[in-house]
């Protein structure tokens, strides 16, 4: 743009720029005075270029000062983000274009039959809520013992689930051109194992604080003399797990270590005997039923001494399976 | 499986949408860095260009050892500070032998180095040690008037690179509207040799002239320095087309309240406010407030004056 016939400025309204691309230092000035000097003298004539043009736009009066509408700048600079990539239609934009429907304005307030009230359309105190009606009449279709409000229910649930699987498919979609809204990350939460849909289970808090016990144990003294942590708990199981008999048996224990050989013995025996009927054990469960009902009997009836009741005699249960061994085991 | 993080505050919120990217950029924040070891000088460089820009600028305060931004790995640390700070633009400045009080001014795109302008600085003439009015001072944060003088500017590549950096670096937030009382600096920059610049920076003084159009007087204010161009390193072509593209249409603005009719033609909708019965304007207006009425209290006033001043005379 020329603003006087001789010399010639680039002037930029936009950025308040100047440029002057004739101006030569014949020679090297003399001293930094005169430089400044001369930088000074030839800054004050673009600055006045670029004034003049300035000045000249068309001004509004505003309450600061006069303010003028700047044109965009003319030099070209680089962005520094690259340029918004626009929003892929979501499904339900193209299921509406593909059918024609088209966005209608809605009002606040609607009239409530019910009521007969204008009301708000959605909030607390809506008009024409449904989860409000007291009777649903029963339809043919429906199922007798079935519950309508529970499916309601139900119903509205499965439908905001399916929403926000919607939702989050119209978010992949355009995560997938690179046209995220700002405020939104999608991020992977946990991977399923590679060749099933199965996600790994998390750990929990506990599950977490026993693992470093567990991975002690396989050290060469059990993790014993490990050097733990500030705030780490002790190890959870410290013991034993199997019990030794003492080698040099105390006065009056008895023979703990024949008790445990006969024990053992005992099962190996009924492990393998081929006796369905332990006669034994059907002996003592059916003296101590007796004693019981006796001792019932001699409760409610006169108390007499028990010596001169007759003795019943023990009467064996027939032996009919098995043979009839008594094993006893000595 | 995905999950969708939103943020929780409005704040945060707000603060992503303004770092988001936008169809038309108005603004580039600058992050000013030293390195391992600076000269007194360079930090005072550092420092002024930090009040000059100071909305707009991030200064960091500890010394980075591991930026070196022309060498290939050195660029990592300063795109990691780019991104986290959000800023396209970084100073960084460093003192060294070879290199005394050097300047590299780099821009980057999608917080990747775009260019680089390697200088160093000389004859530095500190903000303090200028005296003027203070009345003059400019104030912080308005648009300057740019002045590029020499045809160096226009002919040695590098010069043409610094040009536009240094306008970009310095001209502020791009704005539509401008207020003609605000404007009160001017950064003036000279080539002095082929690789030489001296940069100054001046408050404007406007004075009456006969026309609409003030008198421009420039008053150096604040830091002078020496622009000695070192090395430079241009964006690739690619990068560079791709930086310089522009949204070609600006979605345009809806026009409310008109609608287009097809047997009557445009249509406007003309919203009146209600009426203020109470506290409109009467048209007849009250008796005390006639202009007569006025008049003549102010003549019968004299009057009683008069009278009064008589009786006292006479009474004297």
């Amino acid at each position: 743009m020329e603003t006087q016939p001789q010399p010639q400025f680039q002037i930029d309204l936009g950025n308040l720029m100047a440029f002057d691309p004739h101006h030569s230092f014949p020679s090297q000035p003399s001293s930094r005075e005169e430089l400044v000097k001369e930088c000074l003298k030839k800054g004050t004539e673009l600055v006045q270029a670029i004034a003049d043009n300035l000045f000249n736009l068309p001004s509004t009066e505003d309450v600061d000062g006069p303010l003028v509408k700047l044109p965009p700048p003319t030099t070209r600079l680089p962005r520094e983000k690259p340029l918004p990539k626009p929003k892929p239609p979501t499904k339900w934009e193209l299921f509406a274009k593909a059918k024609g429907i088209k966005r209608r304005k809605k009002d606040k307030i609607v009239y409530d039959e019910q009521t007969g009230t204008w009301k708000r359309r959605y909030g607390y105190d809506r008009a024409n809520d449904e989860d409000k009606v007291p009777i649903i009449d029963a339809k043919v279709t429906d199922e007798p013992g079935e519950d309508p409000f529970a499916k309601k229910r139900a119903d509205k649930k499965k439908k905001i689930e399916n929403q926000e699987k919607n939702r989050l498919q119209n978010l992949k979609q355009a995560a997938k051109v690179g046209a995220l809204p700002s405020h939104v990350q999608l991020a992977a939460t946990a991977l399923p194992i590679t060749g099933s849909q199965a996600v790994p289970r998390k750990v929990t808090k506990e599950e977490l604080g026993n693992v470093a016990g567990m991975a002690a144990t396989s050290t060469a003294s059990g993790g014993k003399f490990d050097k733990k942590l500030p705030g780490e708990k002790p190890a959870k199981h410290k013991g034993k797990y199997r019990k030794f008999l003492p080698v040099v048996e105390g006065k009056g224990t008895g023979s703990q270590e024949r008790e445990q050989t006969e024990k053992v013995l005992n099962k190996l025996f009924s492990k393998n005997s081929h006796e369905m009927l332990n006669v034994n054990k059907a002996v003592n469960m059916y003296n101590v039923k007796k004693e019981k009902k006796w001792k019932n009997r001699e409760g409610k009836s006169s108390p007499s001494s028990s010596k001169l009741k007759p003795k019943k005699t023990l009467k064996k249960k027939p032996s009919s399976k098995g043979s009839s061994k008594k094993g006893k085991a000595k | 499986m995905l999950k969708v993080k939103t943020p929780k505050t409005g704040k945060a919120r707000r603060e992503l949408e303004k770092r988001a990217p936008k169809l038309v950029e108005t603004r580039k924040k600058t992050l000013i860095l030293h390195g391992t070891k600076t000269s007194g000088m360079l930090n005072s460089v550092l420092t002024q260009i930090y009040h000059l820009k100071k909305e707009m600028a991030v200064r960091f305060s500890r010394k980075n050892e591991d930026v070196r931004p022309f060498e290939s790995g050195g660029e990592a640390s300063l795109e990691f500070f780019s991104q986290k700070t959000d800023c396209s633009m970084f100073v960084f400045g460093s003192h060294s032998k070879k290199r005394p009080n050097n300047l590299v001014i780099g821009r980057t795109y999608d917080h990747h180095i775009y260019d680089l302008v390697e200088v160093g600085v000389e004859n530095l003439k500190p903000l303090e040690s200028f005296s003027y009015d203070k009345k003059l001072a400019p104030k912080a944060g308005s648009k300057p008037f740019i002045a590029f003088i020499g045809e160096g500017f226009d002919s040695v590549e590098e010069l043409k690179h610094l040009k536009e950096v240094l306008l970009d670096l310095f001209r502020g937030e791009v704005v539509e509207n401008l207020n003609l009382a605000g404007v009160d600096r001017a950064y003036v920059f000279t080539a002095v040799s082929s690789n030489r610049v001296f940069f100054t920076h001046c408050a404007l003084r406007l004075k009456k002239s006969g026309t609409i159009v003030p008198r421009m007087e420039l008053v150096e204010v604040g830091p002078s320095l020496d622009f000695v161009v070192r090395r430079h390193r241009l964006p690739n072509e690619g990068l560079r087309k791709e930086a310089m593209k522009t949204a070609k249409d600006k979605a345009k603005k809806k026009e409310k309240n008109v609608s287009k009719d097809v047997i009557e033609g445009k249509i406007g909708k003309v919203y009146i406010p209600d009426q203020k019965v109470g506290e409109t304007a009467l048209p007849n207006k009250a008796k005390g407030v006639k202009r007569e009425r006025r008049e003549a209290k102010l003549r019968h006033g004299e009057a009683k004056e008069h009278a009064s001043k008589k009786q006292k005379e006479y009474s004297e």
